[in-house]
């Protein structure tokens, strides 16, 4: 199944969403970077990278939702380093986009559908 | 000129002893037109950085890769991706070489390039980039010295205030961004203040 990591500036923030996308879809991998080391507001790269780790650890890779500017870029500094090709990094709106991708993931929909699916409805 | 691996260390614990006194400065700078952690993250990872300089080095591109791989992973925010892609590409560029100017200014024009790609900015947008762009242009003159180089980075910094921000958190206060300096071009213009400092004194 494709994965899906939440990467925002706030911890409660992709708490949230995570609580969010779980109660309506169920059945979904998901993992969240939230906030800097100290949980505070921020973004940490070594929180993010040991993240983007987990998420590409399946077989179907995953999808990278973020928030705000530094969140992005330590986002695609970790999937650089990481050298996963199947973690894709994109920019669609963080809540309905990852619902949209919830909802075709735990139904078996493969990377590139998922893909094609959010540039269809968000692009 | 000739910048040795002495030179470098002397270069990035000055650049942190001005980052703890200004550090206070650098976050109000930065509350004014962004999220007001730059001061603090800047601070913080380079006080880690001047920490990890007491070993033995080989050459100025394994301090700036050590460097580079410190500011990624303690800074933070966007200076984290921003700072530590400019101290890798800077340290692939010289990777087997003795640092003379014209090392140098190919050096700090990777590190530009790295700054533009990683943020998807260019120059006049009220970035860090606006000190790093003059700078390089000042480097790569035949005749440059010490002076010059932290003169052209003052300025460049001090031009920041008039700019209207596009790009990162300020960018949302648009036209508001106008009348404050940005903390990226401050921090930097301390990086090649430094930078200066240690050239002007024989490096």
């Amino acid at each position: 199944m494709v994965g899906i990591l939440l990467v925002s500036h706030s911890a409660k923030l992709v708490e949230g969403l995570d609580e969010l996308l779980k109660q309506v879809v169920g059945d979904v991998s998901i993992v969240t970077a939230g906030g800097d080391e100290d949980g505070n507001i921020g973004t940490h790269f070594d929180k993010i990278q040991a993240a983007v780790e987990e998420a590409g650890s399946g077989d179907d890779g995953a999808l990278v939702f973020y928030d705000l500017g530094s969140a992005k870029m330590n986002a695609e500094m970790a999937i650089e380093v990481v050298e996963s090709e199947d973690v894709r990094l994109v920019s669609y709106p963080i809540v309905e986009g990852s619902y949209l991708a919830a909802v075709e993931a735990s139904i078996g929909k493969s990377l590139d559908d998922i893909l094609a699916s959010l540039e269809k409805e968000f692009g | 000129m000739q910048l040795t691996v002495e030179d470098t260390i002397q270069w990035l614990k000055q650049f942190n002893d001005r980052l703890s006194e200004q550090k206070d400065y650098l976050s109000q700078l930065d509350r004014a037109i962004g999220d007001g952690d730059h001061g603090i993250n800047m601070a913080r990872g380079f006080q880690q950085v001047a920490e990890g300089l007491d070993g033995d080095f080989d050459e100025v591109s394994d301090v700036l890769k050590k460097t580079a791989t410190t500011v990624m992973s303690k800074v933070g925010g966007a200076s984290g991706p921003l700072y530590g892609t400019a101290f890798l590409k800077m340290s692939m560029e010289c990777k087997g070489k003795d640092v003379d100017a014209a090392v140098l200014a190919d050096m700090v024009e990777a590190a530009l390039g790295g700054i533009k790609q990683r943020g998807k900015s260019e120059e006049g947008e009220k970035t860090m980039i606006d000190v790093w762009a003059p700078v390089l242009g000042t480097l790569q003159e035949e005749d440059f010295d010490a002076e010059r180089l932290k003169q052209t980075a003052e300025e460049a910094m001090q031009k920041t205030e008039d700019m209207t921000a596009t790009k990162g958190r300020a960018s949302y206060f648009k036209e508001k961004s106008q009348g404050h300096l940005d903390p990226g071009a401050v921090s930097s213009y301390y990086l090649f203040a430094e930078l200066a400092d240690v050239i002007g004194k024989g490096a």
